[in-house]
């Protein structure tokens, strides 16, 4: 089917509207820039280079983790020259450098890739389109926010290479174990990880008060809240976690800065000896202080990972199925619920700190109410696809391989959440086969769905579909070689925490095919590594080589931002959009085509 | 297109988009304050029972001075209710009383953290000390006819640095004795008495600074982050006294904005002081 005539190609340049028009400079337009579009570009590719980075550090962890005390192949001289023999002798990395690459392979990925790739980037281009904002409703302050998160970015990557490394009490820093790891130096690691912190909390919060005012100021006439696709309620829902939920962290951050730097007791308590001295403060403080401020940002945290995420699916699905969300309107309450109860949860990270079991089993409760929701979403989106005519593309293959891989890592968090059988799941490579299931082949998978999707939106080009088909298949395959594996190895008892995978204990009664394990988790790793290489062929010789897109809508999407000159210029839109219709008017009987824009007066 | 809404009222909600915003952005301060007064109460209910600073961990009460307290509550207040009347005016097309208000809220502003650096410097100069006898005197000291502040020498090992310097015996103003609230005794027989006390009876000795007690670490950070919070507003309200208040002339209706979007957190800023000091000063 053609598109009609109302949405023939037009591009930015032919659209140079009337006012004289100066073109800016390369600083002004790319580098301070308070153009949502080019924010949102900004923070995809930074964000996307992070998450590489991220993946690079688990690799040599695995590597390590497979293969103890074995120099690493080809990294492992670099990693002497640049980190220092203390650290990486001989190209072997040593317990200290395997803390400070677990500590900052979560940081990066949740703080500085996962959470800026869907809020900052995908949530920036797309949000302001989808409601028929011309821009967001404080561009400035948009602009504020990328660059904090990017200062952010650069304390955090230069803390690799402060004397005693980066931070290396794991993304959670818990004290005390975080403002003693380094007595000798008080700028360490850590330090740089606090610094790094409040800027990019400082990022978030200038994100998620724009966010929302965006969407409560500048939606589009006609575009009520019941007509405002999935994806813009998910970022919607989202910004009120990001406000409420990260300042309690900037609070704490504080705190453990304040331990660190001016030798307070906040999270030190009476008595605390290190290496067989008295640690000299005054003590009093609480450890578990640290925990709940940093788990009430940490629990809303997870939602802020996996709503917008299934924003994204929900878009690209009933796109590609041609046919209307299933339930949308349960969907959205139940993304209310979410974002509410996701408050109310966090001490079930905790079951084991010894807070009382009262308090064990409210916070055991609201976290089986919490999955209520969850799954309510996840129905809708399977009873989405029945009957419907499914378009098999790489964006789709992508979000709907999504909903079974969210489903396995939602449903596995179901035993973490009670807490008997929490007592025995804490702490192994279980938590770390459910988190990551959630969010590796989970959200990851909704961010390539994503870029597939809007892609020739953003540059006019469509991606290689035999390339994104390879990528697909790839990615799907080795994702659970690798993540599978964790729950035998968390079942058998197998600690998270351990340098050498668990070496130690063997021949003392441990099965030793849990240890072989990690060879087939670090070999499926490196071939999910490869299978991304076909991505970014892709990504790259697509922005100048793809092929042109012979439309504005090439999917034949009906929300507003298909109904842009592609791409959208500066100011978005040529003439006043209006919502006529809500977002997913697909298959209407009696329409002329399968497809009714919400923008179509008729 | 342009950005609607900058500052007339999108119909439906009633609202502008900066006001939106600056409601926005209170609400996360309220969890930052929120977390800190957490954090205090947390902090304070698992502090063992018992009299400080005889209990060394013991909960202090009593420290902070409640007349200057009650004052810079009084100047707060005053500056919250000139805010308003500053916006007022400009209401009333009364640029010239506008700005007169304006000066006034700022100049109290400065006043606060004038009196604030008073109380922080005082408590800087003022020591715990505990002796090789298990009592404990507070109070501030006199070192070779000097004042130090921010010294704080945890443990027998460090004071004995003190005799590296040739320092044998400073001078302690001793505090009054408090009954067990924390107030003064009516007809304490200590009153200011000065004391000498040799530097080999000195078990630790430490200012009034958050290395101390966790009760000076989360005074001092509340407060400060508050005090922070003040500055920067004074000086977003007194950039609009003045060289932002050409506005005034190009869009009065945008600048009556600003100066409500400024009054809003001003009045957030004097309301975490309104329950910051019944709290720490009070309780």
């Amino acid at each position: 089917m053609q598109s009609t005539a109302s949405h023939a190609h037009t591009s930015a340049t032919d659209s140079s509207h009337g006012h004289a028009h100066h073109e800016p400079g390369f600083f002004s337009k790319y580098i301070f820039s308070t153009d949502h579009k080019v924010i949102g570009i900004q923070y995809g590719v930074s964000s996307l280079l992070f998450l590489l980075f991220g993946f690079f550090l688990m690799l040599v962890m695995r590597f390590q983790l497979a293969y103890p005390g074995r120099a690493v192949p080809l990294v492992g001289p670099l990693l002497e020259t640049v980190l220092g023999e203390d650290m990486a002798k001989g190209g072997i990395v040593g317990g200290d450098l395997y803390n400070s690459f677990g500590a900052m392979h979560g940081t990066i990925m949740v703080f500085l890739a996962i959470v800026p790739v869907l809020f900052g980037a995908f949530g920036n281009y797309v949000t302001p389109l989808q409601i028929g904002a011309p821009d967001m409703a404080f561009p400035r302050l948009n602009m504020a926010s990328f660059h904090c998160y990017f200062l952010g970015g650069v304390v955090m990557f230069a803390s690799f290479f402060t004397p005693g490394g980066a931070a290396r009490s794991g993304w959670t820093s818990y004290s005390p174990l975080a403002s003693v790891t380094d007595l000798a130096n008080r700028f360490d690691g850590q330090t740089y990880w606090l610094m790094g912190m409040v800027l990019l909390i400082t990022s978030s919060l200038l994100g998620s008060v724009n966010f929302i005012a965006t969407i409560i100021q500048l939606r589009c006439r006609g575009m009520s809240w019941m007509r405002m696709p999935f994806f813009v309620w998910a970022q919607f829902v989202t910004g009120f976690l990001l406000l409420l939920a990260f300042p309690p962290l900037e609070a704490a951050g504080l705190m453990q800065l304040m331990d660190n730097l001016f030798g307070s007791s906040f999270f030190l308590p009476q008595g605390l000896v290190v290496s067989g001295s008295p640690l000299p403060v005054s003590g009093g403080g609480s450890p578990l202080l640290w925990q709940h401020l940093f788990w009430f940002l940490g629990h809303p945290e997870v939602y802020v990972l996996i709503l917008p995420a299934i924003g994204i699916v929900a878009e690209v699905i009933s796109n590609n199925i041609r046919k209307p969300l299933w339930g949308y309107k349960s969907m959205v309450y139940a993304a209310m619920s979410i974002g509410f109860l996701s408050f109310i949860v966090w001490a079930h990270h905790m079951y084991l700190t010894g807070m009382g079991t009262k308090v064990a089993t409210f916070f055991q409760t609201t976290t089986m109410m919490i999955s209520i929701p969850s799954v309510i979403i996840l129905t809708a989106l399977f009873i989405s696809l029945w009957g419907g005519s499914i378009r098999f593309n790489s964006a789709s293959l992508f979000a709907l391989s999504f909903l079974p891989m969210f489903g396995i890592g939602g449903l596995t968090g179901l035993p973490l959440g009670f807490n008997a059988s929490d007592i025995f799941l804490h702490d192994s490579y279980y938590v770390i086969g459910h988190f990551h299931y959630v969010v590796a082949p989970g959200t990851m998978f909704a961010v390539f769905a994503g870029i597939y999707y809007w892609f020739p939106k953003i540059t006019g080009r469509h991606m290689n579909e035999l390339l994104g088909k390879l990528h697909w298949a790839g990615s799907l395959f080795f994702m659970n070689c690798v993540f599978a594996p964790m729950f035998i190895q968390g079942f058998k008892g197998m600690s998270r925490r351990m340098s050498d995978g668990g070496t130690t204990y063997f021949g003392q009664g441990v099965d030793p095919g849990v240890l072989k394990l990690n060879n087939m988790i670090l070999w499926s790793a490196i071939g999910l590594g490869i299978c991304q290489i076909p991505f970014i062929i892709n990504f790259f010789s697509s922005i100048f080589a793809g092929k042109r897109v012979t439309s504005d809508n090439p999917w034949q999407a009906t929300t507003l931002e298909w109904a842009t000159p592609t791409p959208p210029p500066h100011g978005n839109f040529l003439q006043e959009p209006v919502a006529y219709r809500g977002p997913y008017e697909y298959s209407v009987p009696g329409a002329k085509t399968d497809f009714t824009p919400q923008g179509d007066k008729n | 297109m342009e950005i609607p809404y900058t500052y007339k009222a999108r119909p439906d909600t009633g609202l502008y988009n900066a006001k939106v915003g600056i409601w926005l952005f209170l609400a996360s301060e309220i969890m930052l304050f929120g977390a800190l007064f957490s954090a205090y109460i947390l902090l304070r209910v698992s502090a063992p029972l018992g009299f400080w600073p005889d209990v060394a961990l013991a909960w202090p009460r009593g420290l902070l001075n409640i007349p200057i307290g009650t004052f810079n509550t009084a100047v707060l207040i005053t500056s919250s209710v000139t805010v308003v009347l500053a916006w007022a005016a400009l209401k009333m097309n009364n640029f010239a009383r506008f700005r007169v208000y304006m000066v006034i809220t700022v100049l109290c502003a400065f006043a606060f953290l004038g009196i604030k650096s008073f109380e922080y410097n005082d408590k800087f100069s003022h020591y715990v000390i505990r002796l090789q006898d298990g009592k404990a005197l507070t109070g501030h000291i006199e070192v070779d006819g000097k004042h130090p502040r921010f010294w704080n020498f945890s443990d027998q090992w460090s004071v004995a640095k003190l005799a590296d310097q040739k320092v044998t015996k400073i001078k302690v103003e001793v505090d009054p004795e408090r009954d067990m609230n924390g107030h003064v005794k009516a007809h304490g027989s200590h009153d200011h008495e000065v004391r000498e006390v040799a530097v080999s009876d000195i078990v630790s000795l430490g200012s009034y600074t958050p290395a101390t007690h966790p009760f000076f670490a989360v005074y001092f950070l509340i407060t400060a982050l508050h005090g922070l919070h003040v500055l920067g507003g004074a000086l977003v309200l007194g950039y609009f006294a003045f060289p932002g208040a050409k506005m005034w002339k190009s869009n009065p209706e945008q600048f009556i904005n600003r100066i409500e979007v400024g009054g809003l957190f001003w009045h957030f800023v004097d309301l975490v002081w309104i329950f910051l000091f019944p709290v720490v000063y009070l309780l």
